[in-house]
């Protein structure tokens, strides 16, 4: 625990550093401040408070300013006390390109990013699960054998490329043979024109995304299913299942995949940070308001409260993420006990 | 990962052949195993052509940079085997220097990732102790960052750079930036190496000899990891090619005119579904790079792990 708070204040203090000590200083994306005049360059300096040494400054970020004086109108006397809370209560400050609180940009964005990657997650474990299982099952078989060329070729997809061939296939080319519209939509969440929920609109919608972003994933989980599985079948307390007597199908699925899926649920504990970042490809080529294209369009604009935003509550998902993963090991596996 | 202990006869005595011909010469043996996995040598074949064609793409009668608006916007021909884009320059010249940049920045990622994560690992795992955990936590703190984020953050910042050597986000920015986040697979399967072997009779009788620290991490432990090492570095050289044409595709990684599969791919975007071929070909060399190197780190991680490989042709 101490270790994680830790790792946390060490990640703190790079962030900062390096978002301070970057070129053009933290400002770089405020307003083309490449033209902007040096006498309001100054002032706004006072305003944000760049004019103090980087310790105090990462204090500030930290804790919040609104226990200090500060000089809010620029004009270099310290006259009020400051407004910001500072992270560790919650307060990432405001966007520089919207003048929105970060926390409110993320709330947008964010249950539209949970929502796709749920979808994509459930879709890749549920179609993984099987194929992994039966290419453990019957190793080198044709299907095995099919399958591993198709994973392998799988994980070598870029999803920005996959993404563009499965618009160019389903929107550009195929047709439907009713309306002769293009079959699928290439974007957004729903059509511009749908009014109220409408599931079929919705499924439409997710069909490509979804299939662009749980490919790899299905790769992925189906190998790592293979093998832990493989590994499983070798152990002797399968082979005194067998010779107990128990049919083929008792032994796979009532001894060998519970203690197979025990590494995959980990596996899975450590990839739900996805779920908060995204997929940024799949976000930005089909137009889906998530945080993946929140976080493209702030590094374009260079809008460091959210980049940093992003980053910091990143990493403490990560980190959460890890430690969930040791928790759910433990808890399932028995020979595995911390002191 | 724990592989099952088998009492057959058999294993032993394959066992003790393996060890005959790793003694005999390691190079051998790793070459002989790796030439019966068929992707492998597919993977091997292929990169082989890639490179020799990014070499010889300066032959290329075309110009990479220079536009020819007459020829804008023309499907695949057999004078423009890959069509021509927006500025009527040639698909497969621009995607042969493409290939070089993006090969060129997977071989720099690959040897920057070695020059930070082998000494890390070995000097925590060889020393151990509080050095062994300040060490680690630096690296976990990187393992804990979601790496591409942190990718974007940092090419949107050197983007504005202009210093010399470094400007506008050329193949060693884009490297570096990569590979700082790159070493830390090679850091840990170091340690954990120098872990295993710190304590054995070799290395106690090397000191015993009068061998210098140096000369136990470099000359006596480290060849140990050579083999994990190998494995790794392949791998890593295709993420490194992933990662630079996604940074390139999202415009913060390789910046036009120089062409790179990435940028091409990002380009491609506006009017892909009327010129589909500017789409088409630089994603499939990305595809076919990357899976030509993963066929190669699995055929290598098969060539130095023989216990799995003769399971894999049922002669155990």
């Amino acid at each position: 625990m101490l270790q994680t708070v830790g790792l946390l204040a060490l990640l703190s203090v790079l962030l900062f550093a390096l978002v301070n000590l970057a070129p053009g200083g933290p400002l770089a994306g405020q307003g083309q401040s490449r033209h902007i005049d040096p006498d309001k360059a100054e002032l706004l300096k006072r305003q944000f408070g760049l004019d103090k040494p980087l310790p105090t400054q990462y204090l500030v970020w930290l804790v919040g300013n609104d226990w200090m004086q500060v000089d809010k109108d620029g004009d270099g006397t310290l006259d009020s006390y400051g407004t910001r809370h500072g992270i560790l209560r919650g307060d990432f400050g405001f966007s520089f390109r919207t003048r929105q609180p970060v926390l409110t940009e993320i709330g947008q964005r964010l249950p539209n990013t949970i929502y796709l990657m749920t979808i994509t997650m459930g879709v890749a474990v549920l179609i993984a699960l099987p194929i992994g299982i039966i290419s453990a099952i019957r190793q080198y078989s044709t299907f095995d054998i099919t399958v591993t060329t198709f994973s392998f070729a799988g994980q070598a997809i870029p999803e920005f490329w996959l993404g563009l061939i499965l618009i160019l296939i389903f929107y550009a080319w195929l047709k439907n043979p009713f309306t002769g519209e293009p079959l699928l939509p290439p974007g957004g969440m729903t059509s511009t024109n749908s009014v109220g929920f409408d599931l079929g609109d919705r499924i439409l919608h997710l069909i490509l995304p979804v299939t662009t972003g749980a490919l790899g994933w299905v790769a992925w989980y189906s190998r790592f299913l293979r093998s832990s599985m493989l590994e499983v079948i070798h152990q002797d307390y399968i082979r005194t299942a067998r010779a107990k007597g128990l049919s083929n199908i008792k032994v796979m699925y009532k001894h060998a995949l519970r203690n197979a899926l025990i590494p995959l649920v980990t596996l899975l504990a450590l990839d739900l940070p996805y779920i908060f970042g995204g997929a940024i490809f799949v976000e930005i080529l089909f137009s889906w308001p998530g945080m993946g294209r929140l976080y493209y369009q702030a590094a374009l604009d260079r809008d460091y409260p959210i980049l940093l935003a992003v980053l910091i509550i990143g990493a403490g998902f990560i980190i959460l993420s890890n430690l969930l993963a040791d928790i759910v090991y433990a808890y399932l596996d028995p020979r595995i006990r911390f002191e | 990962m724990n592989r099952p202990e088998s009492n057959h006869p058999l294993v032993g005595e394959l066992q003790a052949s393996a060890i005959t011909f790793q003694s005999a010469s390691m190079g051998a043996g790793v070459w002989k195993r790796f030439r019966r996995h068929p992707g492998a040598i597919f993977g091997f074949i292929v990169i082989f052509i890639l490179a020799v064609l990014t070499l010889l793409a300066p032959l290329s009668p075309y110009d990479p940079e220079a536009s020819n608006l007459p020829e804008r916007n023309n499907a695949p021909s057999l004078s423009h085997p890959m069509g021509t884009d927006a500025l009527g320059r040639d698909l497969f010249t621009r995607v042969l220097f493409g290939g070089r940049i993006s090969l060129t920045v997977g071989a720099l990622v690959v040897v920057i990732s070695l020059l930070i994560g082998v000494p890390i690992g070995a000097l925590a795992g060889y020393y151990g102790g509080v050095l062994d955990g300040i060490l680690m936590r630096f690296t976990d703190s990187f393992l804990s960052l979601p790496s591409f984020l942190v990718l974007i953050l940092l090419s949107a910042i050197l983007r504005e750079v202009d210093a010399p050597l470094f400007e506008r986000n050329n193949v060693l920015t884009i490297s570096m930036v990569i590979g700082v986040f790159g070493w830390t697979t090679f850091a840990r399967l170091v340690r954990a190496t120098f872990l295993t072997l710190r304590e054995t009779d070799f290395v106690s009788a090397s000191r015993a000899l009068g061998g210098s620290d140096l000369r136990i991490i470099a000359s006596h432990i480290l060849p140990n990891a050579i083999g994990p090492i190998i494995v790794e570095a392949t791998l890593e050289f295709g993420y490194a090619i992933i990662e630079e044409s996604g940074l390139s595709f999202l415009g913060f990684g390789i910046q036009p005119p120089t062409p790179s599969w990435g940028n091409l791919l990002s380009n491609a975007q506006e009017h892909f579904t009327k010129y589909p071929w500017l789409a088409i070909f630089p994603g499939l060399m990305i595809f076919l790079s990357i899976i030509s190197i993963n066929y190669i780190g699995d055929g290598l991680r098969d060539a130095f792990d023989p216990y799995k490989v003769l399971e894999k042709v049922g002669e155990v």
